[in-house]
C-alpha cells in the first residue's frame, strides 16, 4: 500500500543537519551524509509514501518529515543458523561431560 | 520566534537547556580550579541506601539471584593450574523489571522526575537504559522519549539497537532515531527544550547512586551464602557508571577488601562516530569506543559534571575479543541452562580467564546479565556480521581484528584477559587536565582533586603535572 489514511501508524524520515553542516569532530565519511532522523506517529492527514507529512508521537508530540513507511513492521529476528555455535556447543559438552557417554 | 535549532546554536544554549531539564546546580560543586565537590555532589543529589532500596523494590528492581556457575567453574579449573579456579557466581541482573541492571538507574532518576513534577523524561541511548527509563517511566504514569543512534546512513541498524527500539515502544515510549553521529545530543538537547522533560541522563549523581544498591547487595548476599566478602567483583565497562555504582555500593556495605576490575571488549581501530564503521561492530556498548575515552575523560557525557568516575575505583581493567564473548554466551547457555547477553557477558568472559589465575577457594563475581530477545543474541548479531563482511572463524584470538574479523577459541583455554595498562589511563587523565583546562599553574586544590580522581599520591601528580610544563603553586 502506497496510501496511507489520516489516523494510520506511520514512519518519518527528516534530515537534521544536511551533509557538510554535520558537527566539526565528525569523521570524512559521516560528513558526507546527512544526520537523518526517524520517529513514528499517527498520521494527521491522508498522504502517500513520499509526501511531506504531520504526525502526532504516542507522547502527543507533533513532527514533521517525509513519509516513509505505513503500519512499519520489525525486522529484526534470530538470523541463520550459525555453524560455529553448534561446534562451540559440541566441543563444550565433550571437554566437560566426555561426549555421549 | 522560532528558537534557532542549528548545531551551533543548540549547543550555545546547552547549560540553560541542562539546567532546566534536571534543576541541579552543578555550579555547587565546582572549585575554583579544575576540580568539584564529587562526594558533596553524590551526597547532596543523591539518596541514601536505605530509600534507594525502597524505590528500587516498589519497581520491580533488586533482590536479583546470584547465581554459582558451578560448570563454568569446571572449566575454568580444567585450564587452570593445579590449585588454581576461583568460584565464579553471576548476578542476575535480567531478573529486573526491563531485563538489565540499567533499571537500577532508570529506577532512581525516573522516581526523582515525577518527584519534581516532570511530565515526562528523555534519555540518549541506543542500550539497555532505553528500555529501563521507558519501563520506569510506564510504572510512574510519565510520557518517555528515547532518543537513538541507531542506523547508518542506507537505513540499515545493528539488529540490538533495533531491538532497542522495539522494546522501548512496547513500554510506551517513543522512539526518535538517528543516523550515526555524536549530534545525538544536540537533538536530544532540542528535544528537553520543546517538551520540557527531565533529562533522565545515565550519568547524573541519581543514575550513579542507583547501581550502588547492586555492589551492596553483592556484599550482602556473599556473606549471607559464603560468610566473606567477595574477592573481586567484575563489571563490563562503558560509560563508567556500572563500575562506580557497584564499587560504591561494595564500599558503603563495608566490603573495603573486594578488588573492582573493569572489562572492555577491544574495539581499537574503529572510529566510533564513522558511518562505515558503525555497523561493523557486533556490540553496540562494553566496549573499548566508550570505555576508554569515559576512562581517561569521565565529563565527556550531558551532564556538566559526570558521577560516574572509574579511575577513582577501578583496581584492573582488561580487554576481551568479541568472539570470545560470543563463545563465553553460547558456554553460558549450553552449560549453566542461562541465555543472556551477549554485550552483558564482556565481564563474564574476562571473568572465566581471571579465575584461572586465582585461588580455587576465592569468589569472583560478575556483576550482571541482560536479557537475550530477537536481535540481541549471538545468532542476529553473528548474520548481521557476515552481511557485513566480517570473516567469522576459529583460530587463536589475538588475531582478531576489529571490523574485519570474529576469532572464535579452537578452545576455551584460549580465552584471555588482557591487561590493559592503567599507569597509561592515569597519565592520559592528567593529560586531559593539563589540555582540556589549559593548565600552566595548579592549586593545591588541583593537586588533591587529581589525587583522589586517580588514586595517587601527591608526588606522583605533581611530577606529573611538572612534566608538560605545569607549575605547582
Amino acid at each position: 500500500m502506497k496510501t496511507a489514511k489520516k489516523g494510520d501508524w506511520v514512519q518519518i524520515e527528516e534530515i537534521v543537519l544536511p551533509a557538510g553542516h554535520r558537527a566539526p569532530q565528525v569523521p570524512e565519511d559521516t560528513q558526507k551524509c546527512d544526520l537523518k532522523l526517524w520517529v513514528k506517529g499517527v498520521l494527521q492527514a491522508d498522504a502517500e509514501l513520499g509526501d511531506e507529512v504531520e504526525i502526532k508521537t504516542v507522547t502527543g508530540r507533533t513532527a514533521k518529515g517525509t513519509l516513509c513507511e505505513i503500519n512499519p513492521r520489525y525486522v529484526h529476528d534470530y538470523g541463520n543458523f550459525q555453524p560455529e555455535l553448534l561446534q562451540v556447543e559440541l566441543q563444550l559438552k565433550e571437554i566437560l561431560f566426555g561426549g555421549d557417554e | 520566534m522560532a528558537l534557532d535549532k542549528s548545531y551551533e546554536a543548540i549547543n550555545s544554549r546547552k547549560h540553560d537547556i541542562i539546567k532546566n531539564a534536571m534543576r541541579i546546580d552543578y555550579d555547587e560543586f565546582e572549585y575554583e580550579g579544575i576540580g568539584f565537590d564529587y562526594e558533596g555532589m553524590m551526597k547532596k543529589v543523591g539518596y541514601s541506601m536505605d530509600e534507594m532500596r525502597k524505590i528500587q523494590l516498589e519497581h520491580g528492581v533488586g533482590d536479583t539471584p546470584l547465581i554459582e556457575l558451578k560448570n563454568l567453574t569446571a572449566l575454568a579449573r580444567k585450564y587452570a593450574p593445579a590449585g588454581k579456579g576461583a568460584r565464579i557466581f553471576i548476578k542476575d541482573e535480567a531478573a529486573n523489571a526491563s531485563g538489565s541492571f540499567k533499571a537500577r538507574r532508570a529506577s532512581i532518576s525516573v522516581h526523582h522526575a515525577k518527584k519534581l513534577g516532570y511530565k515526562g523524561v528523555i534519555a540518549a541511548t541506543s542500550g539497555n537504559y532505553g528500555a529501563a527509563v521507558a519501563s520506569q517511566a510506564a510504572m510512574h504514569g510519565l510520557k518517555c522519549i528515547v532518543v537513538q543512534e541507531c542506523y547508518d546512513d542506507r537505513k540499515v541498524g545493528q539488529p540490538e539497537i533495533l531491538e532497542k527500539q522495539r522494546i522501548c515502544e512496547a513500554y510506551g515510549a517513543e522512539v526518535v532515531q538517528l543516523t550515526v553521529g555524536p549530534e545525538l545530543f544536540t537533538t536530544h538537547l532540542s528535544l528537553l527544550e520543546d517538551t520540557g522533560y527531565f533529562n533522565a541522563s545515565l550519568y547524573t549523581p541519581f543514575g550513579i547512586a542507583g547501581v550502588e544498591t547492586l555492589g551492596y547487595e553483592i556484599a550482602q548476599q556473599c556473606r549471607e551464602r559464603l560468610g566473606k566478602d567477595p574477592d573481586v567483583v567484575i563489571c563490563t565497562d562503558a560509560g563508567g557508571g556500572n563500575l562506580t555504582g557497584t564499587a560504591r555500593g561494595l564500599l558503603k556495605a563495608g566490603a573495603q577488601g573486594t578488588k573492582v576490575y573493569g572489562a572492555c571488549i577491544d574495539l581499537s581501530g574503529l572510529h566510533m562516530a564513522s558511518d562505515k564503521d558503525f555497523n561493523k561492530k557486533s556490540c553496540t556498548t562494553g566496549h573499548t569506543g566508550f570505555g576508554l575515552p569515559f576512562v581517561t575523560w569521565p565529563d565527556r557525557s550531558d551532564c556538566p559534571r559526570n558521577a560516574a568516575r572509574t579511575l577513582r575505583y577501578m583496581d584492573r581493567l582488561v580487554t576481551v575479543k568479541q568472539g570470545e564473548v560470543f563463545y563465553i554466551t553460547q558456554a553460558l547457555a549450553v552449560l549453566e541452562g542461562y541465555e543472556r547477553g551477549p554485550a552483558g557477558n564482556t565481564s563474564l568472559t574476562a571473568a572465566f580467564a581471571l579465575a584461572q589465575e586465582m585461588d580455587q577457594d576465592q569468589i569472583l563475581i560478575v556483576q550482571e546479565t541482560e536479557y537475550t530477545g530477537a536481535g540481541k543474541h549471538v545468532m542476529p548479531q553473528m548474520t548481521f556480521a557476515r552481511e557485513n563482511g566480517i570473516e567469522i572463524k576459529f583460530g587463536e584470538p589475538d588475531t582478531e581484528v576489529p571490523g574485519k574479523s570474529l576469532v572464535f577459541p579452537e578452545n576455551p583455554g584460549q580465552i584471555k584477559a588482557r591487561d590493559y595498562d592503567l599507569e597509561h589511563a592515569r597519565q592520559s587523565y592528567i593529560k586531559n587536565c593539563v589540555n582540556n583546562y589549559h593548565m600552566t599553574a595548579a592549586s593545591e586544590e588541583d593537586v588533591k582533586f587529581i589525587m583522589d580522581e586517580i588514586r595517587k599520591d601527591r608526588d606522583y601528580v605533581v611530577a606529573q603535572l611538572k612534566q608538560r610544563g605545569v607549575t605547582v603553586k
